[in-house]
């Protein structure tokens, strides 16, 4: 009864006219950034991150969260009006919804995505105001070894739960920690591969990467795809939204399966978008409709939408109480709490209890008033999409540049932002993924001081990893996570088995 | 990281995208060169107060060198080719019309300051690109201006970057 004690706190602090403000400035800012191409949760919040800077870190915190369920909202609005997904995480929201916006029931499509995105989300933050205190509480007793063998699991989960190739995989994240590595040392303060380059001192910040990788990245391509927006044209009124919620009830079965899914692919760091997939996979083989699946079945919109926001939210658990994002948008959050002066991990829960507890209320009222607005406005939102390309692509290009300067002032900034959208561009391409770079970009120098940590705790023995029961789980937990390309692929030809020597014992190091 | 620009865009029609792999992989392999490089002037192994300043990326170094050349390896010798077309002209066509205004604007950012260079950006992009008359896209880029000033200078009072000339300099802010 604590939590509930320590949440109804929450609300005191969220409930004042500013915050409330703040909110709503929010989630109408995060619907934007859904609805555009280019930007997107991830690059949205880091570009308007500076704009908080001169806040109080609650309401700072706040507005940016609020954000980030705009965005998970906006982007069922393009996938079901214009079947151009806004976000990743709502491709599989296309599949449905489209042809149930064909059919003229767009309105019901929309309620039913937002609704679910709204159960989804609030079960989620359910999870988290129980779970959280407790895994923090959990995660006090931890020592450096503990913690890198966290680390170890969070990226070799990517190794292990992505879909490509696994090279690509290791070589995204391992670019993402070497460019963490360069600027000054912060055991040694050494200066580290700046090669004499004066500007290189500071490091690459994981926010201009962002920014370039996901926004200018995004431009590039939907310029090479020639994106046409030819929409279907959005009512939404009252007896629509309340005659789809009087069906959605049936489809609980449908619903709560979404967020099992949602939830356990939010606090791994699968994240929204494999999810939303997942979900609709499942959907479509345990649904008695399954045959009818992508011809405008409500299910098939209720359970990627549903698991897509129960994943986005609950990839702030680990975030809260480990300090380790699930996701890129929850990762720049993080490095905006580093900004802010507090240190993420389990220690907030003790020494912030306001910010915690705001946050965590504000989850809540930020998914209703998201909701609300959604439901209300979605005539306004499509109209964005119907501004030509040719206007969008320069503002997009603009804002951009303007939120890599904001970061730290500095011009050198906008030129590496130009450049990690090329890297974007190609990468997004040939298919390397790019969440795994933002977080080893985020999280290498912690990583890299609980690794040194631990190393100088035992003399530069790795058995460390494996020194008592919890941290022997976790490491062996990661290095079968890493190894799962390679002993699914033995198991698959268990005939013909042909080991790849050099790649098993590299990235454990 | 800084070459990749060349990877992406060689002007012909056509390029197979396993050159394309194997030359993104070839470069993340010369970075991890680089890097185990780098670390190991600074110090890879261990000093007498603990692992010295190069011993994390060291590894990461190798990591990427193991990657890409593993990388570049299935691209040129695997035994499914990805002969599909990288960019087709067409498609590089707009894509380089994206980009290369994209560059002259950051230089003219560096001169100019991020205000007006962007006002001057987005009307020549609408009136280029999208064949709008000059005299809409030059009320939107006022506009667009005009709104960035306010809410950057003036209301949030986050100051951008004025270039080296400051051409706005008589605003007094």
């Amino acid at each position: 009864m604590n939590e509930l004690t320590a949440l109804f706190h929450g609300f005191s602090v969220v409930l004042t006219p500013m915050n409330l403000l703040l909110m709503f400035v929010g989630i109408i800012l995060g619907v934007i950034i859904g609805v555009l191409p280019g930007l997107g949760g991830a690059n949205g919040v880091a570009i308007l991150l500076p704009l908080t800077f001169s806040m109080s870190p609650t309401s700072a915190i706040i507005m940016l969260s609020c954000i980030y369920w705009g965005a998970l909202f906006g982007g069922a609005i393009t996938s079901i009006l214009f079947n151009i997904p806004g976000e990743p995480w709502s491709v599989a929201t296309t599949f449905d919804g489209y042809p149930m916006a064909q059919d003229g029931r767009a309105g019901a499509a929309l309620t039913t995505a937002f609704t679910s995105s709204f159960v989804g989300a609030l079960l989620a933050v359910v999870m988290i105001t129980f779970l959280a205190p407790l895994v923090a509480k959990f995660a006090l007793k931890f020592g450096p070894p503990e913690y890198f063998s966290v680390y170890l699991l969070t990226f070799c989960s990517f190794v292990g739960m992505g879909k490509g190739s696994p090279f690509k995989i290791l070589a995204s994240m391992a670019i993402g920690f070497a460019l963490a590595a360069v600027g000054i040392d912060t055991v040694t303060g050494q200066l580290r591969l700046t090669f004499g380059i004066d500007e290189l001192m500071r490091g690459f910040d994981f926010l201009i990467a962002v920014i370039g990788l996901f926004g200018i990245g995004e431009i590039l391509l939907s310029m090479e795809e020639k994106l046409a927006f030819s929409g279907k044209s959005a009512k939404i009124n009252p007896r629509v939204v309340l005659e789809t919620w009087k069906q959605l009830p049936r489809y609980w079965v449908t619903s709560l399966r979404s967020v099992l899914v949602g939830i356990w692919m939010g606090v791994t760091p699968g994240g929204a978008t494999p999810a939303s997939f997942m979900s609709y996979g499942l959907a479509k083989k345990m649904s008695r409709n399954g045959e009818k699946f992508g011809t405008g079945e409500m299910e098939g919109v209720i359970a990627p939408e549903t698991a897509a926001h129960a994943a986005g939210t609950s990839a702030l658990l680990p975030m809260l109480a480990l300090g380790i994002p699930g996701s890129p948008t929850a990762a720049v959050l993080l490095g905006g709490l580093l900004i802010w002066g507090l240190q993420p991990g389990p220690l907030l829960f003790v020494e912030q209890k306001d910010f915690v507890w705001g946050l965590i209320a504000s989850m809540y009222l930020g998914n209703l008033a998201g909701l609300v607005v959604v439901l209300t406005t979605v005539p306004l939102f499509a109209a964005i999409l119907r501004i030509p390309f040719s206007i969008i692509a320069p503002v997009i290009v603009v804002i951009c540049a303007i939120g890599a300067y904001t970061v730290h002032n500095a011009m050198l900034d906008i030129w590496f932002m130009m450049m990690f959208g090329l890297v974007g561009y190609v990468f997004k391409k040939l298919d390397y993924p790019l969440a795994p770079l933002v977080l080893a970009l985020v999280l290498g120098d912690k990583a890299e001081d609980s690794f040194r940590q631990a190393m100088l705790l035992s003399q530069g023995q790795l058995s460390i990893l494996w020194s008592n029961p919890l941290v022997g789980t976790i490491s062996t937990l990661a290095i079968v996570l890493l190894l799962w390309p390679l002993i699914s692929n033995l198991l698959a030809k268990i005939r013909s088995p042909k080991p790849k020597p050099f790649a098993e014992e590299q990235p454990v190091d | 990281m800084e070459p990749t620009e060349t990877s992406d865009t060689p002007p012909r029609t056509g390029v197979p995208t396993y050159v394309v792999e194997a030359v993104v992989a070839f470069l993340i392999l010369a970075m991890g060169l680089v890097v185990v490089h780098g670390s190991w002037k600074l110090g890879s192994g261990w000093t007498t107060d603990g692992p010295g300043a190069g011993y994390f990326p060291f590894y990461i170094g190798l990591i990427l060198c193991v990657s890409g050349g593993a990388t570049m390896g299935r691209a040129l010798f695997g035994k499914k080719k990805d002969t599909a077309i990288f960019v087709d002209h067409q498609q590089l066509r707009r894509v380089l019309s994206m980009l290369l205004p994209a560059l002259l604007y950051l230089l003219a950012v560096q001169f100019v300051g991020l205000y007006i260079a962007s006002a001057v950006y987005i009307a020549l992009f609408m009136i280029v690109l999208g064949k709008y008359s000059p005299i809409k896209s030059v009320t939107v880029g006022v506009l667009a201006l005009a709104l960035f000033f306010l809410m950057f200078e003036v209301w949030f009072k986050v100051p951008l970057f004025k270039g080296t000339l400051d051409p706005l300099g008589f605003l007094g802010y």
